[in-house]
């Protein structure tokens, strides 16, 4: 098959092109092909009758190859028709309308991220004080504290958790005892597994699990509720009727999560040294009475308390991230995504970098 | 008589884009004022910053005679319950019925009692031609047009004496947004209101505005009645009054200026 898109006749003093055939998008390659086999220099003069059917596509190239060869010699063009020529000037508008393509370099990047956190930190310090502010009104005012949420939210990230945290702590009290006794039973320490089992899960462990179990499933569901209601415009409408979204929204979780996560961090304790007990009674031979005993000596209030301390804070960071990263949220879906990934990591490093602090300061006060 | 909203000297920016530059209008009282313009023009932004979730860069709003540059707390609330607003995708809360969304604000803000407010709620759905049983219904369980109204039920709760819509008739069907816009008017001429909307609908701003705004080129380049902004010899309003499409439509409208 000699399918030819152009033929050409050698004059003395010129070139004539007749063009042929489908000018469209499929046959592009082959036109291409051909094209680049004539060379010019000499006047030209371009023939179109001949073509059968054209697309953007075939006008595209023929502008490509015309700039080509005008630039050497002089080029008339013939015999096109007023559709060719419409197609040709609007097609010559927009291929003058210059696209800008943005290139982000490395530098700028950093450049951009560093900004980026630093807004996002100053954000995150006008929520608070915008929090604090709203804090104040309400507790000036009781009457307007929303009990209803507050307890449903209790309910929802309080009473749901039950399971998931008690199975957690369960599983790490376990593996602590199980790790600890291979080690103590060397030294034939078996019964001080009640020590590190006791200490370690009231002081430390069932703080952390919890507030981080937390972060994941209250934080972003946090998170992703605020976030869709700002998409749907409902935070918008809530602010035209008066309704402050952050007495409605914010303060309500906040409250609810301060309640819960100390009464979830009880459970996790309990469950953890649970989970202590079974591991030690199949280990190390070590009966239930007896472990109770242990730890009713050297388990001090004090331990309690002190991982209790950390209940309400953990609480105040989970939820305040959780609600600010919602209310971040801008006008597309994506976006839910994004900050409900942020909401999360955020909370687990404050929460972690916050325990670290606690620990700092315990050791401080010798305590 | 001093006027329901009155914008002065606005300038709205976002980063280095300006939306506004010294933008001015007023709207007076018991008219249907429209704002239109082209997409990216402001419009949106502009009725944002009258009901307060926006606050413009300089420039002074001042609406039912608060301005709204130095409002305190309590005067925002105050004002924030003599309007209605309606968005333009109706912004139900999602976690409430139709009932509930409209009944919301008298609960917040009325110590009116529970029959009472059913009772409220009732007239206002069937002010707004929907059916009794759509009180029970969530708003996912409502078509676009009964979203738009049952968010101007709700918009209508607190028996404000100002509207605000935004695009009130886009995404109806046309028989659906005519009978919106005679509900409008309706209820204009029953209840005393002021409407500000931000439309594009040729029908409503040929059939029911009194007077609008065009904005264009961060500016309101024409402003008035429909004969007033006609007249404008803007690039914009030759486009939008004066096509084939608007001309032969609307003939004996657009031909008499």
């Amino acid at each position: 098959m000699n399918k030819e898109f152009i033929t050409y006749e050698n004059y003395q003093q010129h070139i004539k092109l007749v063009s042929k055939g489908k000018w469209t998008l499929q046959s592009l390659p082959d036109i291409r092909k051909e094209l680049d086999r004539i060379s010019s220099g000499k006047q030209m003069i371009w023939d179109l009758s001949e073509v059968e059917d054209f697309d953007s596509a075939g006008i595209l190239l023929f502008m490509e190859y015309y700039d080509f060869f005008a630039k050497q010699n002089s080029v008339e063009v013939r015999g096109y028709t007023k559709n060719q020529k419409d197609m040709y000037d609007l097609l010559k508008k927009s291929s003058q309308d210059t696209v800008s393509v943005k290139r982000e370099g490395f530098i700028e990047n950093i450049g951009k991220n560093t900004v980026e956190v630093y807004s996002d930190i100053k954000d995150f310090l006008a929520f608070l004080g915008q929090l604090f502010s709203t804090l104040f009104h309400t507790l000036l005012t009781p009457k307007n504290i929303r009990f209803k949420e507050i307890v449903y939210h209790i309910h929802q990230s309080g009473f749901n958790a039950l399971i998931i945290i008690g199975l957690t702590s369960f599983l790490v009290g376990m593996v602590i005892a199980y790790q600890g006794s291979v080690q103590l039973a060397k030294f034939g320490a078996d019964i001080f597994i009640v020590d590190t089992v006791g200490i370690s899960i009231v002081r430390e462990l069932g703080p952390l699990i919890t507030a981080i179990v937390i972060a994941g499933r209250s934080g972003s569901a946090y998170t992703a509720e605020i976030g869709a209601m700002k998409i749907t415009e409902e935070i918008a409408a809530m602010r035209t009727m008066g309704f402050d979204p952050y007495n409605f929204l914010v303060l309500p979780r906040i409250f609810a999560l301060m309640i819960a996560l100390p009464l979830l961090i009880f459970f996790s304790d309990l469950m953890g040294i649970l989970g202590g007990i079974a591991a030690s009674t199949m280990q190390l031979n070590i009966s239930f009475a007896q472990f109770v005993d242990r730890l009713y000596e050297v388990l001090e209030v004090k331990h309690y308390i002190l991982g209790m301390i950390k209940g309400p804070v953990f609480a105040f960071i989970i939820a305040a991230v959780g609600c600010f990263r919602g209310l971040q949220v801008s006008d597309n879906t994506e976006s839910i995504g994004l900050h409900t990934t942020a909401s999360v990591v955020n909370s687990i490093f404050l929460v972690i970098a916050f325990d670290a602090l606690f620990s700092v300061i315990y050791t401080e006060l010798d305590i | 008589m001093s006027p329901v909203i009155e914008a002065k000297n606005i300038v709205t920016r976002f980063g280095e884009r300006t939306i506004h530059d010294n933008l001015s209008l007023h709207i007076d009282k018991n008219e249907i004022y429209g704002i239109l313009g082209e997409s990216g023009s402001g419009k949106s932004v502009l009725m944002k910053e009258m009901i307060m979730l926006l606050e413009p860069n300089a420039g002074e709003i001042t609406v039912l005679g608060h301005k709204l540059n130095d409002i305190s707390y309590k005067e925002a609330q105050s004002l924030r319950r003599k309007w209605g607003v309606l968005f333009q995708f109706g912004a139900l809360y999602s976690s409430m019925t139709i009932a509930e969304n409209i009944e919301v604000q008298l609960k917040e803000y009325t110590k009116i009692s529970k029959e009472m407010r059913n009772k409220l709620v009732r007239s206002k759905i069937s002010l707004v031609g929907l059916g009794s049983h759509v009180g029970a219904l969530y708003p996912s369980e409502l078509s676009g047009g009964m979203i738009k109204r049952a968010a101007l039920a709700r918009a209508l709760a607190m028996e404000p004496k100002l509207l605000f819509l935004d695009e009130p008739t886009s995404g109806l069907d046309p028989v659906g947004a005519r009978n919106f816009d005679n509900l409008i008017v309706e209820l204009r001429d029953r209840l005393g209101i002021t409407v500000v909307m931000i439309t594009h609908d040729l029908d409503s701003i040929f059939g029911i505005v009194d007077r609008m705004a065009v904005l264009a080129d961060k500016h309101v380049v024409a402003e008035g009645t429909l004969k007033n902004v006609l007249q404008s010899q803007h690039p914009f309003v030759e486009e939008f009054f004066k096509n084939d499409y608007t001309k032969q439509k609307y003939l004996d409208k657009v031909e008499n200026v």
